[in-house]
């Protein structure tokens, strides 16, 4: 993108290249949106609500619940049909809004976004479970979206707090790796769990402490030292997966307890969201914890107000005595210990043993949800379940043969990401100083 | 560089192979001079990155090696058997390494026992000598085309991680030209490598044309692409009616024709093909194209300085364009040596880890042609040794990965081995990975 600071103080010798600002409307930005919806509505009327038959049922109550909620029966076509004429007139009010007859804040905006994704799953849901005998369980889909989700968030949190600081952390997918690698050796050789979880944080960290260690110290590109790490970590997993794993070691190194389900006792009982949100491995509170953290901390505290200045301006904020290698250090090894909870939960949070790369690239799509959710730790979180949701879509779609193709879904927010990158939706502005080194002069 | 140099117990002193340049009669002692000589050169600290490595590696498969874990449990009683069976363990996995890449003993005593020289053709015996080079030739061929896909953006300032994106593009192209028609002989082949650079090419435009409309980080996008590529190339793969092979459910294509087979150069027990042919003509276009012509003047003003290149004039959106498109396009010929020259059918695993192994490649060539085919080589010599390694050692394949990544890390970071060797600062620069630029430039 072409700096905005070059064409300030270059104004009469730059040719004019795209702006960063232009390039949204050049691309018919305004109108993005509004057609975005109208796509959305157009595709739960024609495609969903043309093919949808029969009724859809959907149960909202887990298995051995105390509080049963009634199951809901929906005329599947209808309610495609229905969604999509309130999808499209919610285009019709955001493209008055661009053209300036009413006037919509951000908040509504966002509603509005939220609520035309809403109505499309709902039209999907409808038509996937139209005609089907079996009632389609949104509990267990939510509570499956979140409790996959939760790599990613961990590792877009740890992104965010490196990217906000100046440093660009591509080896999230290392650090999860490696954490889901090292709780997996140290739960089955110790037999405990929380040992486990703690070495599989500290592997993390370590990751981080190479990562600070090449990129602030010895300044190598951060982009292709992440890439790198990734590659070593990779390989020495599958390596040592190899020699030391599958042979003779495999029960003694290579075989974890998994963390149980840990129920709140008042909360989890909630029809609904409870199963969904109080009702989890330790894993998912954890996530809660450092998500509020992270939030609360960059946003409320000393420490984030630094660390943002950091990120954002070095040399201002080495001029009023705030160390900026110093806290670009500790905010890159800290923020590994999240990734390596993160990679933890791959082993002792769900399926126990480790496999090589079984990761499968999750850190990269954290650091897609990152930057999707505009360097914010909500904006992250959002984002991470929208990709943890497709998984899981994907998965129970095919698990009840619903005829879609499940590659093409899986596809779908990559995708998104690059529409989201490309700034069609909006501009995403990451830290200023994010990937340069600071030298001190 | 073919050869994995032997390991040795960990290298304190640099390689005396410098010849000193300096007065003999000057004050400095001769070991200043030998450094002096050496210390401003980034070869010496390719060759440093690289013994240092393969010293690493040596270690990393010693004490993995139950053997040597037995030895040196004992080590107090017999320190010299913990060491030698360290040593063993190690030499043992290169010399195997270098037997499957390079030159095997055992293949030369059977040729010298057969009676004649034509007999010895005729059953096989001389292809057994230069079947290791010639392996090593055939892995190092995509390894090469990929390595350029990387290099030549990287001269360029952009940093192409959609290797595997363009690969993967490349290879539908090819698998389908291949078996979907049929030509005449030549034409076929030359038809179907043409459809691989346009297939890898599309790919490549569209990142950069992402890039040049939107200022969207190509990092970013590239690896999205990767991802959407995965997946589509397995929906491509999932359906009859696209690409599946009929009467199974194997998610491979039909094998190519015939026709369509890169052409085999050194008889029929030898895989080496005209693919490496075309790795070194791409490799030399690539130089002549950087070096040789207005176009490769302004890619490589761009990758110096974008600022002052765009006040100079140059159209720096429509070069981002064009660099990605012909990089896409090397990715793609990439696809067609393994499609058309080993492997003759498309499956949903077919791009390997060639995107990640063209970053080593091309960073351990430090971004130019020449050094993209040495380092070629001397990964492909890694991946031709490594299956019959796992076989006669039982050292896990994936110590090549390792073994990759830290050579690159090690080169990436050229302080690092400075600080190891106690080498003086170089004046200026050093590798050029250092230069770190971040997102937002």
């Amino acid at each position: 993108m072409t700096t905005p600071a070059s064409a300030e103080r270059l104004p009469v010798l730059l040719p004019p290249g795209p702006r960063a600002g232009d390039a949204a409307a050049r691309f018919g930005g305004r109108f993005a949106a509004p057609i975005t919806y109208a796509v959305f509505g157009l595709l739960n009327i024609l495609v969903f609500g043309l093919h949808a038959h029969g009724d859809a049922t959907l149960s909202f109550t887990p298995e051995f619940a105390k509080v049963s909620v009634p199951n809901l029966t929906l005329a599947a076509a209808a309610t495609c049909y229905v969604c999509g004429v309130v999808s499209i007139a919610l285009a019709v009010v955001r493209l008055l809004d661009v053209l300036g007859t009413i006037h919509l804040g951000r908040v509504w905006r966002r509603v509005i976004v939220g609520v035309v994704l809403f109505l499309f799953i709902i039209a999907l849901l409808a038509w996937a479970d139209g005609g089907q005998t079996i009632p389609f369980n949104i509990v267990n889909l939510l509570s499956g979206t979140l409790s996959d989700s939760i790599p990613i968030m961990l590792g877009a949190l740890t992104g965010v707090i490196c990217s906000t600081s100046g440093v660009i952390n591509i080896a999230i997918e290392g650090q999860l790796l490696l954490g889901a690698f090292c709780a997996a050796i140290a739960t089955s050789a110790t037999g405990s769990l929380w040992l486990g979880l703690l070495c599989g944080a500290l592997a993390g960290s370590l990751v981080g402490i190479l990562l600070a260690l090449f990129a602030i110290a010895y300044r190598v590109d951060q982009i292709v030292l992440g890439v790198v790490l990734n590659t070593l970590v990779l390989g020495l997993t599958g390596y040592l997966y190899n020699a030391l794993l599958t042979g003779t070691y495999s029960n003694t190194l290579n075989n974890p307890n998994t963390f149980n389900q840990l129920k709140i006792p008042l909360l989890g009982d909630i029809p609904i969201i409870g199963p969904v949100l109080f009702d989890g491995t330790v894993f998912l509170y954890i996530t809660y914890i450092v998500l509020a953290g992270v939030q609360i901390g960059l946003t409320r505290t000393r420490w984030g107000l630094r660390t943002r200045a950091v990120g954002e301006h070095p040399v201002a904020a080495d001029t009023v005595g705030i160390r900026v290698l110093a806290y670009r250090y500790r905010n890159v090894i800290i923020a590994g210990l999240i990734a390596g909870i993160g990679g933890a939960y791959f082993t002792i949070g769900s399926v126990g043993s480790f496999g090589p790369d079984m990761t499968s690239g999750e850190g990269y799509i954290a650091l897609a949800a990152m930057i999707f959710g505009r360097y914010t730790p909500f904006g992250a979180i959002g984002a991470a379940l929208l990709f943890g949701f497709t998984t899981q879509l994907q998965s129970v779609l095919s698990s009840i043969n619903v005829p879609i193709q499940s590659n093409l879904l899986l596809l779908a927010p990559y995708v998104v990401t690059i529409v989201v990158v490309a700034g069609l939706v909006g501009k995403v502005r990451g830290p200023r100083a994010e990937g340069v080194p600071f030298i001190k002069s | 560089m073919t050869t994995p140099p032997p390991a040795t117990e960990p290298a304190a002193t640099p390689p005396p192979e410098a010849e000193p340049d300096g007065q003999p009669g000057s004050h400095r002692s001769f070991g200043d001079i030998i450094r002096l000589a050496i210390q401003e050169n980034t070869v010496t600290i390719t060759v440093l990155a690289l013994v240092t490595a393969t010293v690493l590696g040596g270690l990393l498969t010693a004490f993995t090696n139950s053997a040597v874990l037995t030895a040196w449990g004992h080590f107090f009683s017999a320190p010299g058997n913990a060491v030698g069976s360290a040593w063993d363990a190690a030499f043992g996995t290169y010399w195997a390494l270098f037997e499957g890449s390079v030159f095997n003993p055992h293949t030369v005593a059977a040729l010298f026992q057969q009676a004649s020289f034509s007999a010895a053709i005729h059953d096989g015996f001389l292809s057994a000598v230069f079947n290791p080079l010639s392996e090593t030739a055939v892995q190092a061929t995509p390894l090469i085309l990929t390595g350029l896909a990387v290099a030549l953006p990287y001269r360029a300032g952009l940093f192409n991680i959609g290797g595997q994106s363009q690969f993967i593009g490349g290879a539908i192209m090819a698998a389908w030209l291949g078996y979907a028609y049929n030509m005449p002989f030549f034409v076929h082949v030359v038809v179907c490598c043409v459809g691989a650079f346009v297939g890898g090419a599309a790919l490549g435009w569209l990142a950069g044309e992402i890039k040049a409309r939107t200022g969207a980080h190509e990092v970013i996008v590239t690896i999205m692409l990767n991802y959407v590529m995965l997946y589509f190339l397995a929906y491509l793969l999932s359906s009859h009616s696209l690409m599946e092979a009929p009467g199974g459910s194997n998610a491979i294509t039909l094998p190519i024709t015939s026709n369509a087979h890169l052409p085999l150069l050194a008889g029929t027990h030898l895989r080496i093909n005209a693919g490496f042919l075309i790795a070194l003509v791409a490799a030399l276009a690539v130089w002549w194209l950087l070096n040789r012509t207005t176009t490769g003047f302004e890619f490589r003003s761009i990758g110096a300085n974008t600022r002052a290149s765009r006040v100079a004039g140059m159209n720096v959106e429509r070069n981002w364009t064009l660099v990605m498109t012909i990089s896409g396009g090397l990715a793609g010929l990439a696809a067609a040596s393994v499609i058309l020259g080993t492997d003759f059918t498309l499956n949903p695993q077919s791009y390997g880890t060639y995107g990640i192994d063209a970053i080593t490649v091309a960073l351990l060539g430090l971004g130019r042609p020449g050094g993209v085919v040495a380092a070629g080589l001397l990964f492909g010599a890694l991946h031709a040794g490594s299956p019959g390694m796992q076989v006669s050692t039982g050292t896990p394949v994936q110590i090549v990965q390792v073994i990759q990544a830290l050579i690159v890390l090690l080169v990436a970071a050229p302080p690092l081995i400075r600080a190891m060797y106690r080498l003086r600062a170089a004046r200026a620069g050093g590798v050029s990975t250092t230069m770190s630029k971040g997102w937002n430039s």
